[in-house]
This record gives C-alpha cells, sequence and structure tokens, in this order.
C-alpha cells in the first residue's frame, strides 16, 4: 500500500501540491492525470525519493521514504523518470543488468542472469541484447530502460510519462506489459500518463490532480464523464462509447 | 546456456582480441626499456653485478614509474568522463593537475621543511578542492553543449596555472613549476618513484567501486533508483582522481592528454561498462605512457624528450582523429 500523507510542496514562494492525502492499495496499476503543471511530476518526483519530501510523509508498506535507506527502498520501489538520458556506451545487456545492481552489489549471481534473460525476452530485446543503447532508436531503448526497472524486481514500479518517445504500437505494447506485471506478478504499478484515453484502457484506477490538489479518483468508469474531464481539463470534451470502452474526444471540437 | 554462448562470443572478438595484443607489446615495450639507455648494458653471456645494479636502481624503476603514471592517470580521466557525463574531461582540462600544482608550490613556499607526506596531502587536498569546485561550475552549464565543460575547464586550469608561474616566478621557483608540469622520467631511480604506488593502490580501489561510477555515470535518477549514494561515489571517484593527479605531479610531473585519449581509445571498441574497460584502460595508458618514455630516449640519442612531450604531441594527433572520425560516423 502507497499512503501518502498530508504531503505539500513549494518551489520558492510558488505551491505546487498542496495538503495531497492519497491511499493507493497494493496491486493494480494507477494513472496519474491531470494538465499541465498540476504537480503530477513533482508528486511522482517525491515518491520516488528524486525530490525531498518538504511537509507530509509517503510510505509503501510502511517504509518511510524519509528515513528508509535508498539502498532498501532501491529493493521496494523501482523508478524511470520520463527525461532519464543514458549517455553512457553501455550494451543492452549491461544497461539491464544494473537493475540488478540493489540485489547484487557488484556481485552478480545465477539468480541475476536468469532475471535479466527474462526482461530481455519479456520486452522482446533477445536480439538487441549485444547492441550499445547509443545505436538503437528511441523507442528501443525506452523499452531497454523499462526493462531495467523491471529486473530490479520490486513490489512498486513507477514510471513518470514512459510513452513520451513511443509510437502507437509501442505505446501498446508498453501498456499491455505494465497490464501484464500487474496481473501476472501482483505489482503495484504507478504511471503519470498524458493521454486520458489510454489510462482508461488500462488503468485499474485513476487519480487525478490539479493545481496541486487531488482533484479526483476512481475507476476508469467514475472518472471517464464528460463533467469530470471538463472540470479536470477546463475545457469541454465529449465521451463517447466505443465497442464497450469510453473514449474520451479532446483532440478536437 | 544461451547465457555462457554470448558471452565467450564476445571474449573472442575484439576485446579478447586487444588484449592477447596488449600482452605482448606490453612485454616488448618492458624489455626495450630495460634495455634503453645511456648507460651500457653489459648483457653478454651473464648479468654482471653492475648491471644488476644499473637495472634494479635505474632500469626497472623508471619502467615502473612509466607504467604505473601512465595506467593510473588514463583510469583518472575514465572516472572523471563518467562522473561529469562528458567524454572529453581528464585532470589537465578539469584544473586537477594545476590545482595540485598549486597546492605544492605553497606548501614549497610556507613550509620548505615539510616530510613529502605532508606535501603530498596538501597537494592532493588542492587538487581535489579545485575539482570540486570545477565540478559545481558545470553543474551551470547547459548540457547541450559538451564541449562548454573541457573548455571552462582548461580557462579554469590556465588561470590556476597562471597563478602558479606568477608565484613560481616572483619567488624563484620557476624550476620546480616546471618539472610538476612536464612529466618526464629521466630522474627517477629507486628511492624517488614510489609515491607512485600509490596510484597503484588508488587503481584498485577505482575497480572496487567499477559499478557504482558507470551508474553515476547514468544521472542522479537512475542512481537514486538503483538505491546508490550519488554524492558520496561522486566524492570517491574526486578523491581518487585527485590522489592520481597529485601521486603524479609529485614524482615525474603531469602527463597531459593520457586521460583523455586513452579512454577514449577503448571506448569505441568496448563501451562504457566501467568494471569491463578498466583493466584495458589501465593497460593501454601505461603500455602508451612507456612508448612514449622510451621513443623520448631514443629520438636525440643520447639526449632526452619528455615523456610528456611525445605523448603531447602523439596524443593530439589521435585526438583529432578519434574527434573528427566521431563526426564522420555521425554525419
Amino acid at each position: 500500500m502507497i499512503e501518502i500523507d498530508n504531503v505539500s510542496f513549494r518551489h520558492g514562494v510558488a505551491p505546487v501540491l498542496q495538503d495531497v492525502t492519497l491511499l493507493l492499495p497494493k496491486g493494480g496499476l494507477t494513472a496519474l492525470v491531470g494538465p499541465n503543471g498540476a504537480g503530477k511530476s513533482t508528486l511522482f518526483s517525491l515518491m520516488a525519493r528524486l525530490l525531498k519530501l518538504q511537509s507530509g510523509e509517503i510510505r509503501f508498506d510502511g517504509m518511510d521514504v524519509a528515513t528508509t535507506t535508498s539502498m532498501e527502498l532501491a529493493r521496494k520501489i523501482a523508478i524511470l523518470r520520463q527525461d532519464t538520458h543514458v549517455t553512457a556506451r553501455l550494451t543492452v545487456r549491461d544497461l539491464i543488468g544494473f537493475g540488478r545492481f540493489p540485489h547484487h552489489r557488484g556481485r552478480p549471481g545465477p539468480d541475476d542472469e536468469e532475471m535479466i534473460e527474462k526482461g530481455l525476452e519479456l520486452f522482446e530485446l533477445s536480439g538487441l541484447s549485444e547492441r550499445y543503447i547509443d545505436e538503437l532508436s528511441g523507442g528501443q531503448r525506452q523499452r531497454a530502460l523499462v526493462a531495467m526497472a523491471y529486473v530490479q524486481d520490486t513490489d512498486y514500479l513507477l514510471l513518470d510519462e514512459p510513452l513520451n518517445n513511443l509510437d502507437m504500437h509501442f505505446a501498446r505494447t508498453l501498456m499491455k506489459q505494465l497490464r501484464y506485471l500487474a496481473d501476472r506478478y501482483g505489482k503495484t504499478i504507478v504511471v503519470v500518463l498524458h493521454d486520458i484515453n489510454y489510462a482508461a484502457a488500462y488503468a485499474d484506477r485513476i487519480v487525478a490532480l490539479k493545481d496541486g490538489r487531488l482533484s479526483a479518483q476512481g475507476t476508469p468508469e467514475e472518472i471517464m464523464t464528460a463533467d469530470c474531464l471538463g472540470a479536470l481539463f477546463d475545457m469541454e470534451i465529449v465521451i463517447e462509447t466505443v465497442r464497450g470502452r469510453r473514449i474520451a474526444l479532446h483532440h478536437a471540437g | 546456456m544461451t547465457r555462457t554462448r554470448d558471452r565467450s562470443k564476445r571474449l573472442q572478438g575484439v576485446p579478447a582480441g586487444l588484449f592477447w595484443l596488449a600482452g605482448p607489446v606490453l612485454a616488448g615495450l618492458v624489455v626495450a626499456s630495460l634495455l634503453t639507455g645511456v648507460a651500457d648494458l653489459d648483457l653478454d653471456g651473464r648479468f654482471s653485478g653492475e648491471a644488476v645494479e644499473l637495472l634494479l636502481v635505474s632500469r626497472l624503476p623508471r619502467t615502473l614509474a612509466a607504467l604505473l603514471s601512465g595506467a593510473s592517470l588514463a583510469v583518472a580521466g575514465t572516472i572523471m568522463q563518467m562522473l561529469a557525463r562528458n567524454r572529453f574531461v581528464e585532470p589537465t582540462t578539469a584544473g586537477t593537475a594545476e590545482c595540485a600544482a598549486l597546492g605544492l608550490l605553497l606548501v614549497t613556499l610556507l613550509l620548505p621543511s615539510s616530510s613529502l607526506f605532508i606535501k603530498m596531502i596538501v597537494a592532493s587536498a588542492s587538487a581535489l578542492a579545485g575539482t570540486a569546485l570545477f565540478v559545481t561550475l558545470i553543474r551551470r552549464l547547459p548540457p547541450t553543449q559538451p564541449l562548454m565543460i573541457p573548455l571552462t575547464g582548461i580557462v579554469f586550469g590556465s588561470v590556476v596555472g597562471s597563478v602558479v608561474m606568477f608565484i613560481a616566478y616572483e619567488t624563484d621557483l620557476l624550476q620546480y613549476a616546471g618539472v610538476w608540469m612536464t612529466g618526464e622520467f629521466s630522474g627517477v631511480v629507486k628511492g624517488r618513484y614510489e609515491l607512485l604506488w600509490g596510484s597503484g593502490a588508488a587503481l584498485v580501489i577505482a575497480y572496487v567501486f567499477a559499478d557504482r561510477f558507470t551508474i553515476a555515470g547514468m544521472g542522479k535518477d537512475v542512481s537514486v533508483s538503483l538505491g546508490l549514494n550519488y554524492r558520496q561515489v561522486l566524492w570517491i571517484g574526486l578523491l581518487i582522481v585527485s590522489q592520481i593527479t597529485a601521486f603524479t605531479v609529485i614524482t615525474v610531473g603531469m602527463l597531459p592528454f593520457v586521460g583523455l585519449v586513452v579512454p577514449n581509445i577503448v571506448r569505441r571498441t568496448m563501451g562504457d561498462n566501467t568494471r569491463q574497460v578498466l583493466p584495458l584502460v589501465a593497460l593501454t595508458g601505461g603500455a602508451l605512457v612507456l612508448a612514449s618514455d622510451v621513443i623520448g630516449r631514443l629520438i636525440r640519442y643520447p639526449y632526452e624528450i619528455p615523456a610528456a612531450t611525445i605523448f603531447g604531441v602523439a596524443g593530439t594527433a589521435i585526438f583529432l582523429w578519434l574527434l573528427f572520425s566521431r563526426q564522420a560516423q555521425r554525419g
């Protein structure tokens, strides 16, 4: 369970997050949505301990991010930022292998090798395993980074806009893979998403932020209404049901 | 199973080939270095006592000094490039060497009777402070302009270097300053190079932390995600680099470009996984510096040209080639 308790954050004097309190149960895929500047990435960074908490508390299964050692948290939470840009010239296999570092701390054993093989296979990277990441396309590199977070083998997986560099094909594949990780391995996944339709199609829960406050949370059915999304994004959004799925027609109108 | 196959394929490829090549080349260089010199090494038939003494007192220490300083500077360059996430930084393009010289100059002036140990401490502390300042400076630079970082470092190093020269000029210590900044091995005899084993120890420590340097090289976010204490790794890296630089400046003088050229050559074939490349980086650095020293001894025999000068000329050529061939690759 992720407990976010009364979290506020300000950049200088400007408040970015105000009194956010949120409980996310263990298991399932949660999408964090909201307009630009709503504080999604800040909340993500606080959960991922990339930013220091100013007030409030965040706990993963009771482990307080402010007081638990980083190494211990690295075996509990894997994170991937949207602007992760690895300049080092590493092979795909070596890059993914570093995801095992919190477990082996420099001395990989057979379990680590096995996990790396699984990661390569699951993210369809086996054929690219000996290629250097600077020779890959943006989408392939993104997949390698997600695979690296996967082999970290944590209960929690936090991803900040992982679909950014991906075309439709890989975006859908990645969301399906995240869904699979949640269903098959019971992982708790939190994804910051821009596209509300991806959130509706793959998430169990949608959490909406607006102006640094919690604006709405619920199942996709509860959030995907004209009223709720209209209020969230300050625009008129038509919701249509196509083949049993609710689709927000937000791109034209 | 597939794993083993992949590994062996890679080991039989270029990197393994390089290792097999490096071994005999290095052995040949060591023999050449032991046999090259003004004093006659009479080896026909039997070892005379004199010849053995010449070998043990002069030629062997000189050879070891070249190997140790070359290997450690190349490794220092690798670590700096990882931590700065920039391929163009090394101890002389980040002000580290100049700051070590400044510390050494000040301690020579202010505490002339201090022991070598004290001098060493002051020089490495000064190198560490200077490099930390450089790291703080480059944080403010735009990441889209990779050449800004070494340019800033060179300007910073030149400013510190000018201060060193000015103080040295005013206090009649110019000769010392010249010796510190131009690496050469003619003065190396038994008893006057052993500090360089400190660099050897720093190499071992660098190898222990190799994975952490690679992770730090992937950026702060990845480091945090993998549970690494980023600041701690950064400081350990800076400490290793400033130790190596200070040891080199005090014993044989600075060898510019070693830390720049060697890691860039090795990276082209073996990539950036520090644990994998470190042995080859050290081997190549040692071999190239030793080769420079042997060439410097032969080119105007019986006079000598400093190894730093030879390496500077050859290193510049190699570096230009690396720079232009990389552009060609991209274009």
